[in-house]
């Protein structure tokens, strides 16, 4: 069987997925440099569907999942999550960032349960334990879980991020190159991880990545951004089937798709 | 094969070489300083009992000041007058390390948390800082008078800065990473404070005590001497005075176990808070 071939809809995906998160004419602007980091962005993220951002630095992937998060307000545009504006931090976004910062006084379920602990104080944070636990076990750290985050490895502190990332059950997933400070082996293998934990889960997902390789292979659809303005120059669905294997990365199909993206990035990828 | 540059070097030998490692890595540390501490007795022994190199005025023989450091011993023990004085400088040092822990830690928050702080506040901390604070001994004196507390005040005025400055140098400390976390699962400043900032800094906050607990000592001996009183530090002052050195030398020493004291209470309480921080490990001597 080829790779690139499209494949036979399921039941499943004849009717579109119900949108979860909507951006319209979305426009930021730095008022101290005049600096337009994006303009006219607009985006769908449905049910269910894990869609990838890739660019070079500068092109406002970062400012858009800025955004996106809560963290900082947007200039003009819409932002929709669930049907409610964002105005601000959100219990049903859940982030991932660079580096796993997991609380090295607390131990690794005492991490995974801090947003609850954050947000509907302790006695909530202790209820959520059992949970947290239940969801080591599904990132395969289930023998971890009163360790101290020192003890972890890069590979699984980022695995335990994943499970403070899913504890308040989040309608979307905001992934900030997450895996981009693990080594080449432990990162192919965390993302074919978190594959498998986003298709059980059956989690919308938002990775923002350096890697063509990492968001082809994880992605449905992948929107490449430019730079001065920062804006969506193409959107590409990614139509091999799943679940995605590591062995699809050397097919031609594949190549084809990394190709594509980086003509489409250009030179500018490597100023 | 050719002929090889080192006859020894013969086809399938092994290749043999140690590394050099020092004589100090070899011996355990408690040698070491043993051995230290005899060289030392020993040179001072000859220049002031067996060649009399040096005056007694000046320097007394070890063996003086053993005999000293035994009668002051004794004393102690006994409950003499001289475990009365003990008694006011420890409590003295006491009192003036929790004021001193309690203003320079709300001042440390207030520098460290706002910008407040940071722009109006520091600014003349950084000034008072660089003054001589001994000098302020006689208007503490002046308006608190002969008696414990104007010394309280002294120790606790030295040793309030190092810790200001650790307090808000730790409350930076944490990451951008880990703010942006905390902001992203909507943690209020206040939660932000205590269970993010605060923890971060602790190993920057003992770091502070610790120089403060070594300030505390001199303030409130440095106090004593200028502001009189029932303490250690007058008990020094009169032996001075009065020419008998080998007492100064054993009631510096009995002075320094406090200081000591002092200084494990708060490095034994930082690995019990601290756990986590493996740096704090290293070196050993704390």
């Amino acid at each position: 069987m080829t790779m690139a071939e499209p494949r036979p809809m399921t039941a499943d995906e004849v009717a579109p997925a119900r949108p979860v998160y909507e951006i319209a004419r979305l426009s930021k602007t730095y008022a101290r440099n005049r600096l337009t980091a994006l303009t006219d962005v607009n985006l769908t993220l449905h049910k269910g569907e894990f869609v990838s951002v890739v660019g070079s630095s500068g092109c406002g992937k970062s400012t858009l999942l800025k955004i996106m998060s809560g963290l900082m307000p947007p200039t003009t545009g819409r932002v929709v999550l669930e049907g409610k504006p964002v105005t601000g931090p959100r219990d049903d976004i859940g982030m991932m960032f660079q580096q796993a910062t997991l609380l090295p006084w607390k131990t690794t379920v005492e991490n995974i349960v801090l947003p609850i602990g954050i947000r509907q104080g302790r006695a909530a944070a202790q209820a959520a334990i059992p949970r947290a636990t239940e969801l080591l076990r599904l990132v395969g750290l289930g023998d971890f879980a009163n360790v101290y985050p020192g003890e972890l490895s890069g590979g699984m502190a980022q695995r335990a991020s994943i499970c403070r990332m899913l504890i308040s059950n989040p309608a979307v997933l905001l992934l900030d190159e997450p895996f981009s400070a693990l080594d080449e082996l432990t990162r192919d293998f965390m993302n074919m991880e978190l594959q498998r934990i986003c298709a059980e889960q059956k989690s919308t997902a938002f990775l923002v990545t350096h890697s063509l390789a990492e968001a082809v292979i994880l992605s449905d659809r992948i929107l490449v951004m430019k730079p001065r303005p920062g804006r969506i120059v193409e959107e590409i669905v990614i139509d091999l089937p799943r679940p995605r294997t590591l062995e699809m990365i050397n097919t031609p199909g594949f190549g084809e798709i990394v190709a594509h993206i980086r003509d489409l990035l250009g030179k500018e990828a490597f100023e | 094969m050719t002929a090889s540059p080192n006859p020894a070097d013969h086809a399938g030998a092994d290749t043999v070489w140690v590394e050099h490692t020092a004589l100090i890595d070899r011996i355990p540390r408690w040698v070491a300083m043993l051995g230290l501490a005899a060289v030392v007795i020993l040179i001072w022994d000859l220049a002031t009992a067996r060649m009399g190199w040096v005056s007694p005025i000046i320097l007394p023989s070890p063996g003086e000041t053993l005999t000293d450091l035994i009668f002051v011993g004794q004393n102690l023990v006994s409950g003499g007058y001289m475990l009365t004085a003990l008694w006011t400088t420890t409590r003295t040092v006491f009192w003036a390390f929790l004021i001193a822990i309690a203003i320079g830690f709300s001042l440390g928050v207030l520098v460290g948390e706002t910008k407040f702080g940071e722009r109006a506040v520091m600014p003349y901390l950084v000034a008072i800082d660089t003054m001589p604070k001994v000098a302020f001994a006689p208007l503490f004196i002046a308006w608190l008078g002969f008696d414990i507390a104007s010394k309280v005040a002294l120790a606790a005025f030295i040793a309030t800065f190092p810790i200001v400055v650790s307090t808000a140098a730790g409350l930076y400390s944490a990451s951008e990473n880990e703010r942006m976390l905390f902001k992203s699962i909507g943690a209020s400043r206040l939660q932000t404070l205590v269970q993010l900032k605060l923890p971060t800094g602790l190993p920057h906050i003992f770091t502070g005590l610790k120089i403060a607990a070594v300030g505390v000592m001199a303030g409130a001996i440095t106090g004593e001497f200028l502001g009189g009183g029932q303490g250690f530090g007058a008990l020094i002052r009169q032996s001075a005075s009065t020419l008998d050195t080998p007492r100064v030398f054993a009631l510096i020493l009995y002075l320094s176990l406090l200081g000591l004291a002092l200084f494990f209470s708060v490095a034994w309480l930082q690995r019990r808070l601290v756990f986590w921080n493996k740096a704090e490990k290293l070196g050993g001597v704390t």
